[in-house]
């Protein structure tokens, strides 16, 4: 085996098994801190010793015996130095999750633990990277553009608070399930939109790492609850939107929009995953919740070979039903941008005026404006609501996208 | 173990008859359950004193420690499992005074 293979082993190895091993040590030595800590050297562990003793036949058991090792080693020295330290363990219990089609996976509590609703909510999104998504803290920090230090600091003080607030380590109940696998997929969908439309003037316009990680976890979430709807929602919404990744930008740096888009650069093979997953849902007839129904909108969208082709009345009438389940005011201005190919941009405009009072510090507000002022004819009003959107916008592609947008008024 | 609910409002007027029907109904849950370890109402912040004798002499002033808009009336203290069964009484007991609960475990 070349050293290449070997690197390639440990690293298909950190993907695959990194949660498995820290949520194993957290069941059994009832510690986060323990767990991730002896995994990391467990890891470290087998970058010094495969590429010498090769890759072991079960790399996940060896990590996971490594591992145990060391966490025993260090609570055997902290219980000399401190026996106050074994008091404070993670609550769990033994009961199998009462829930039907639950898997009672050890990954599952892990997840469930860190995206806890006591737990602040950038608090989930960077323990969810660390502990579940094996991200070291300068990883994390630099997706947030937040200092390692700071970064450092707002994980341990999560580990800290579910020790000491008696945050369980469990799947939750089934009364309690999908309120709670709704509060996972919000970290999940938060850490794509921050690769997606990542903010700050000197990130990246899209954070591939960012997009692929949320969508391995969304995977892994997925291969735990197969049967939960807005999980497959979600999954089939992030791979129709990262299908389209590479038309985003253009070589220059500039947000492409949806109908400017080059369609053959789409990804012909997340594009068939992600409308797979939405006729598969839709073939249940249970009703669909709010990441389904966005979902089925992309999925709209990616089936038109050209934009003239899309079908606006199907997507209008899933923004109806969408504003059913969902009724904040982004909803009703993404439905108006879908009403303006409809029935023209005047009643598309009339409608976004409507949200004025809710939504006047967000860019996308201003920028829907902006192009539908525009394709009206009435250019000073749209430059002054362009100039509102770039003020506003965080996203270095999307700035430029406006600007241009605006420089271009006659 | 256990956990202070502590009942959080901007007002110390006394909770209404339905409110206080809902309270004891609530409370007799919590000793039906095993999770009852203490409870009380306590008067507004005006009534409060305090006293400091880390120095010399004791030292009493009038008035609560901190002026806030919002200020503890009441608590419970319970027995739960973990945070889950504490936030869920904490709900219920939110409900049944019609007041915030803010948790906090004990060390």
């Amino acid at each position: 085996m070349t050293g290449d293979d070997v690197r390639a082993a440990i690293i298909r190895a950190h993907r695959e098994q990194w949660a498995r091993v820290v949520a194993a040590l957290a069941r059994r030595f009832g510690d986060l801190d323990v767990a991730e800590e002896a995994a990391a050297e467990a890891f470290a562990t087998a970058v010094e010793r495969w590429p010498a003793d090769g890759v072991p036949p079960n790399p996940g058991g060896w990590l996971t015996t490594t591992a145990t090792r060391r966490a025993i080693d260090r609570l055997r020295r902290e219980s000399r130095r401190d026996d106050k330290h074994r008091e404070a363990r993670l609550v769990y219990d033994d009961d199998p999750p009462v829930a039907p089609g639950v898997i009672d996976d050890e990954r599952l509590r892990l997840i469930f633990t860190c995206c806890h609703p006591a737990l602040a909510p950038e608090a989930r999104v960077a323990l969810t990277l660390r502990m579940v998504g094996g991200l070291t803290v300068p990883e994390i920090a630099r997706a947030f553009l937040v200092q390692e230090a700071a970064m450092g600091r707002r994980i341990t003080r999560a580990k800290s608070k579910i020790r000491t607030a008696g945050i369980p380590y469990r799947v939750p109940s089934a009364a309690d399930l999908p309120a709670r696998v709704s509060g996972v997929l919000a970290v999940l969908f938060l850490v794509f939109n921050e690769g997606y439309l990542a903010t700050g003037p000197g990130a990246d316009p899209v954070r591939h790492d960012l997009t692929a990680e949320a969508i391995r976890l969304t995977r892994l979430v997925r291969a735990l609850l197969p049967d939960d709807g807005e999980v497959a929602g979600l999954l089939a919404l992030m791979l129709l939107t990262e299908a389209r990744r590479a038309a985003r930008v253009s070589a220059s740096g500039e947000l492409v929009t949806l109908d400017q888009q080059d369609r053959g650069a789409w990804d012909a093979a997340l594009i068939a995953e992600g409308h797979r997953l939405v006729r598969e849902r839709l073939a249940t007839g249970v009703p669909p919740g709010r990441y389904q129904i966005l979902a089925a909108i992309n999925a709209v969208h990616t089936s038109a070979r050209d934009v003239r082709d899309t079908d606006w009345s199907q997507i209008v009438a899933l923004y109806d039903q969408l504003v059913r389940v969902d009724r904040s005011p982004v909803v009703a201005l993404n439905r108006a941008v879908a009403v303006a190919e409809l029935d023209g941009p005047e009643v598309a405009l009339a409608a976004v005026d409507r949200l004025a009072g809710a939504l006047s510090g967000y860019h996308a507000f201003h920028a829907t404006r902006a192009d539908l002022l525009r394709r009206l004819g009435r250019s000073d009003l749209s430059r002054a609501a362009y100039d509102r959107a770039v003020e506003l916008a965080g996203n270095a592609a999307e700035i430029a996208h406006l600007t241009r947008r605006r420089d271009q008024l006659g | 173990m256990q956990y202070l609910f502590s009942v959080v409002n901007d007002s110390a007027d006394l909770a209404t008859a339905d409110e206080m029907a809902a309270i004891d109904a609530f409370n007799d849950r919590l000793q039906a359950e095993g999770h009852w370890v203490f409870a009380g109402g306590l008067g507004g912040p005006d009534s409060a004193t305090v006293v400091d004798n880390r120095g010399t002499d004791a030292l009493v002033t009038d008035g609560p420690f901190v002026e806030t808009k919002e200020f503890v009336v009441g608590f419970w203290i319970v027995e739960a499992a973990d945070l889950d069964v504490a936030l869920a009484l904490a709900a219920d007991g939110s409900r049944a005074c019609n007041r915030k609960v803010e948790v906090r475990p004990f060390r």
